[in-house]
């Protein structure tokens, strides 16, 4: 088959083309719609339906171009259904529609380790900027820009940072599957992740958008036509996480092999199945809220123009609904991660497992109870502070329990410092920091001073780049020799990680002091006195890029250029993962196998699972 | 109870803590933010004082648990060897519940006496819920993009580009805003309110001595938020009659044009943000 005729069917290529092409279709019907003719090359007003009715049918036509809509169509048309799609074939699988999980899974590495670059390129660019007090690179408005692009990216991306690669690839088979509960939902996910990054960053051809990522009203009101891509992407991202979320619990209720009960489950897939329960109800009010938001700007709607009788705290309260959830959607999985990955270095079981199932399920619970921490000095219900002071402070009780789960199981084991047993004891450091100043945070009075300060913009580092990143590195250096069958360079991956741990504390750390002494977030000027704070961090912070450097030097050397292959269970784990060739064959399991206890048998002499010998080709 | 590892992590922790917890209350408490500028500044000082005594002792356990067990147990050589499979241990698990728990409920508790003692000069809202007793110099703050201004509604709705406030006394004050949302921050004095449109947001603060405070917005308020900031005094009741009267007198010829005091303001004629 020729190289021109591979090219033409349902693929990426197919999907970009048909993308540009919707956007151009959106674009010019939306004219057709709102303006009496369509001569908008002199248009003097911005014609904002277009822009945002361009973003959507680009959106499908990238879709229909991946070949989401044929299945549904053969459906309608009488054909029998079917759970699998384009599973067979070389590299080519990687660039379209592939319902296998572990395709997904690294088609979510691959793509989100790509935006998480960008996110951090943009970071880079902040910190230049705050190398002197007065503002001297970037004008002001590209200033907010990327201080946006950096926030909402990371805090969009990252929501899938461990549920897209990590659970994705490895849910079914800790469960025992051969696949996901919804397959095509599963590629769909990854695939609306992927259009939406493109979308936030195509806002810099419409002026950009000066809310960052918490998109406040009415600012957003008044805001360039840039900001409708921060909307579509973070409405696309709230689809994207509801459907994964609906997956995971689908999956995990529907799907256990034999003898997986509740209590035998993987630490990991109860940490993945609370952070799916926090997609699920919290994104749609993302979704909600940023539909209004468009709403109001194309449509004329005052959802939230307090001149015309709407209100700015209604955008205010469904948001933080939504983004403090959010933040615990970034940090659980990072709790599961590391009570995952404990036992294997420390050569005992988890714990106190059912503690730490209720520290997930209890976090799961109160996120939902603590959004108006956000808003203490915005002026609403004054008089429920002192509640949610105390539903915010209660989460430090099942996040403790996540600490001594991970403390006791440390506790006279053997342990070992592989690279993700490194990344793993890093959280507890990180988040230890992170929850400590969140401390601050959460006390009324205290929060005077430092909310909107550079104090809380390091909490929130500490807890999800303390938190969330550094566990994502811990189970790339964890899983990815399963996941591709080679081994990553450990000499390197340590090198990466003392880089990455200490100059991550010491940018963040130097922040908490400049927001103790009253530097405000997102401001492009800082006080004189702040400069050596603020030089010592951005230089740090540079250097913190550069470590991201060595980890994709590491990457790209490994898994390209030596490809030395993985044994099948490199460190001595007794999951069920490891017990299967790397990488994993398509159907997983030759037999459906059959589980007689929890993971973590270390030091116990009965067998924790049996993968059933059988017959091999079954599906 | 507990083992002999645990026995010694649990008195070298007891006995650090003691040591540590002065220490650290002692050196660093005066110097925590926002200062004794205020009232208000100073009962943030006690509450992040207090905080800091109660955090010491759970710094000071993490930081003698860890060095010990990675040291104590870290397992050398190639070879596999598992640890003793100890799944569960109810008296840890009890102490270690009740002790966070009481730590947070304790810290909760605290922080809401501290909230309706005096407001801890944050925003509080059109009906304001922890109200200094006493007379109250009010002062209506206006933000809009990329300013505020201030407004005396008790010297005929004066309104004046610099905060001048006189020294102990108790103000009570009314942050809006005309456009997005803002937030007024005196760092020194220790409020913080958000400006709304169209909302009377009311903190409260009581003036100590003599000084000059920073005004910072802060919260994203658009292309020059980062520009938006400027000085305040709190200045002698004398000099501080003084100066409203110069006020009065300099800004007389444009008083007429301002709109009449009131809680909130819209431009007109009505528009939207921007």
């Amino acid at each position: 088959m020729s190289v021109a005729r591979r090219l033409v069917g349902f693929n990426l290529l197919t999907a970009c083309l048909l993308g540009i092409g919707g956007w151009y279709v959106g674009w010019f019907a939306a004219h057709a719609v709102v303006g009496p003719s369509l001569n908008f090359f002199t248009q003097v007003d911005f014609n904002e339906l277009s822009l945002v009715m361009g973003y959507l049918c680009g959106v499908i036509g990238f879709l229909v171009g991946l070949g989401f809509l044929n299945y549904p169509l053969a459906r309608l048309r009488g054909y029998p259904p079917s759970l699998r799609e384009k599973e067979t074939g070389g590299i080519g699988r990687y660039f379209g529609l592939c319902t296998d999980h572990k395709v997904v899974g690294i088609q979510y590495l691959v793509g989100i380790g790509f935006f998480f670059f960008i996110g951090g390129l943009n970071a880079m660019l902040i910190r230049t900027e705050l190398l002197r007090p007065n503002h001297q690179v970037w004008p002001a408005g590209t200033y907010l820009t990327i201080v946006g692009l950096h926030g909402t990216m990371m805090m969009g991306m990252m929501t899938s940072g461990i549920l897209g690669p990590f659970a994705n690839y490895f849910i079914p088979i800790l469960i025992g599957a051969r696949r996901m509960a919804f397959p095509r939902i599963e590629a769909l996910t990854f695939w609306l992740l992927m259009a939406a990054g493109v979308i936030l960053e195509t806002t810099i051809f419409f002026g950009g958008f000066p809310t960052g990522w918490t998109g406040y009203q009415p600012l957003g009101t008044q805001a360039n036509p840039g900001i409708e891509s921060y909307y579509l992407f973070f409405a696309l991202v709230g689809i994207s996480m509801t459907l994964l979320g609906l997956n995971m619990i689908a999956t995990v209720v529907t799907m256990r092999a034999p003898g997986l009960t509740w209590t035998r489950l993987p630490i990991f897939v109860w940490g993945v199945l609370s952070t799916a329960v926090l997609m699920v109800l919290a994104a749609p009010v993302l979704i909600a809220a940023l539909s209004m938001a468009v709403l109001d700007r194309v449509a004329q709607t005052n959802f939230f123009v307090s001149a015309q009788g709407g209100s700015s705290y209604l955008y205010e309260n469904l948001f933080w609904f939504f983004g403090h959830p959010e933040v615990y959607i970034l940090a659980l999985p990072g709790f599961a991660i590391v009570l995952e990955i404990l036992p294997v270095f420390a050569r005992k079981p988890l714990w106190g497992y059912r503690l730490a199932v209720g520290g997930l399920l209890g976090v799961t619970l109160l996120s939902f109870l603590v959004w108006q921490h956000h808003l203490f000095f915005s002026g609403i219900n004054a008089d429920l502070r002192p509640f949610y002071m105390l539903s915010t402070e209660l989460i430090s009780i099942p996040t403790g329990l996540t600490f001594i789960c991970g403390m006791m199981t440390l506790w006279r084991g053997r342990i070992r410092y592989s690279v993700p047993m490194l990344f793993c004891l890093a959280w507890f450091f990180n988040f230890f920091i992170g929850g400590l100043t969140g401390v601050f945070l959460s006390d009324t009075p205290s929060d005077t001073t430092t909310h909107g300060s550079f104090f809380s913009m390091a909490h929130f580092h500490y807890t999800i780049m303390g938190g969330l990143v550094f566990t994502f590195f811990a189970a790339i250096y964890y899983w990815v020799p399963k996941m591709t069958g080679f081994q990553l360079n450990e000499r390197l991956g340590k090198v990466h990680f003392w880089t990455m741990f200490f100059f991550f504390n010491s940018t963040f750390f130097p922040l908490f002091i400049a927001g103790f002494l009253g530097q405000p977030r997102r401001v492009v000027t800082y006080a004189n006195g702040l400069h050596f704070i603020n030089v010592w961090v951005s230089i740090s912070a540079f250097c913190l890029g550069g470590s991201m450097l060595v980890f994709l030097y590491n990457f790209v050397k490994s898994l390209v250029f030596d490809r030395v292959p993985a044994p099948a269970d490199p460190w001595g784990s007794k999951s069920i993962e490891w017990q299967l060739p790397s990488p994993v064959p398509v159907h997983n399991f030759d037999r459906i196998p059959v589980f007689s206890g929890d993971p973590y048998g270390y030091g116990e002499a009965r067998p924790t699972t049996v993968p059933a010998g059988a017959p091999a080709g079954m599906n | 109870m507990f083992s002999s590892d645990g026995r010694k992590v649990v008195t070298i922790w007891i006995v650090l803590s003691v040591i540590a917890t002065p220490i650290v209350v002692l050196v660093l408490g005066p110097h925590l933010p926002p200062g004794n500028g205020s009232g208000q500044a100073h009962e943030q000082v006690v509450d992040n004082t207090w905080m800091l005594a109660i955090l010491t002792p759970v710094i000071v356990l993490l930081a003698v648990f860890f060095p010990y067990a990675l040291t104590h147990f870290r397992h050398r050589g190639g070879d596999l060897e598992d640890g003793p499979p100890l799944r569960n241990d109810n008296v840890v698990m009890t102490w270690w519940l009740s002790v966070t728990s009481l730590t947070v409920l304790f810290l909760a508790g605290f922080g809401t006496y501290q909230l309706l003692q005096n407001g801890s000069g944050g925003g509080q809202g059109p009906s304001p819920i922890a109200v200094p007793s006493g007379s109250k110099l009010p002062v209506q703050v206006i933000a809009q993009q990329w300013q505020f201004t201030y407004r005396y509604p008790t010297y005929g709705g004066v309104e004046t580009p610099q905060l001048v406030l006189p020294a102990d006394t108790d103000v009570e004050l009314h942050v809006t805003s005309l456009d997005a949302i803002h937030s007024f921050w005196a760092y020194e004095l220790g409020v913080k309110a958000d400006a709304n449109p169209g909302v009377d947001n009311v903190a409260f603060v009581e003036t100590r001595g003599p000084q000059t405070f920073h005004v910072r917005c802060a919260e994203l308020c658009g292309l020059w938020h980062g520009y938006m900031f400027n000085n305040g005094k709190v200045v002698p009741q004398s000099q501080f009659a003084a100066w409203i009267k110069s006020q009065q007198t300099a800004f007389a010829p444009v008083a007429k044009y301002l709109p009449k005091y009131s809680k909130t303001y819209y431009p007109d004629p009505q528009r939207r943000a921007g």
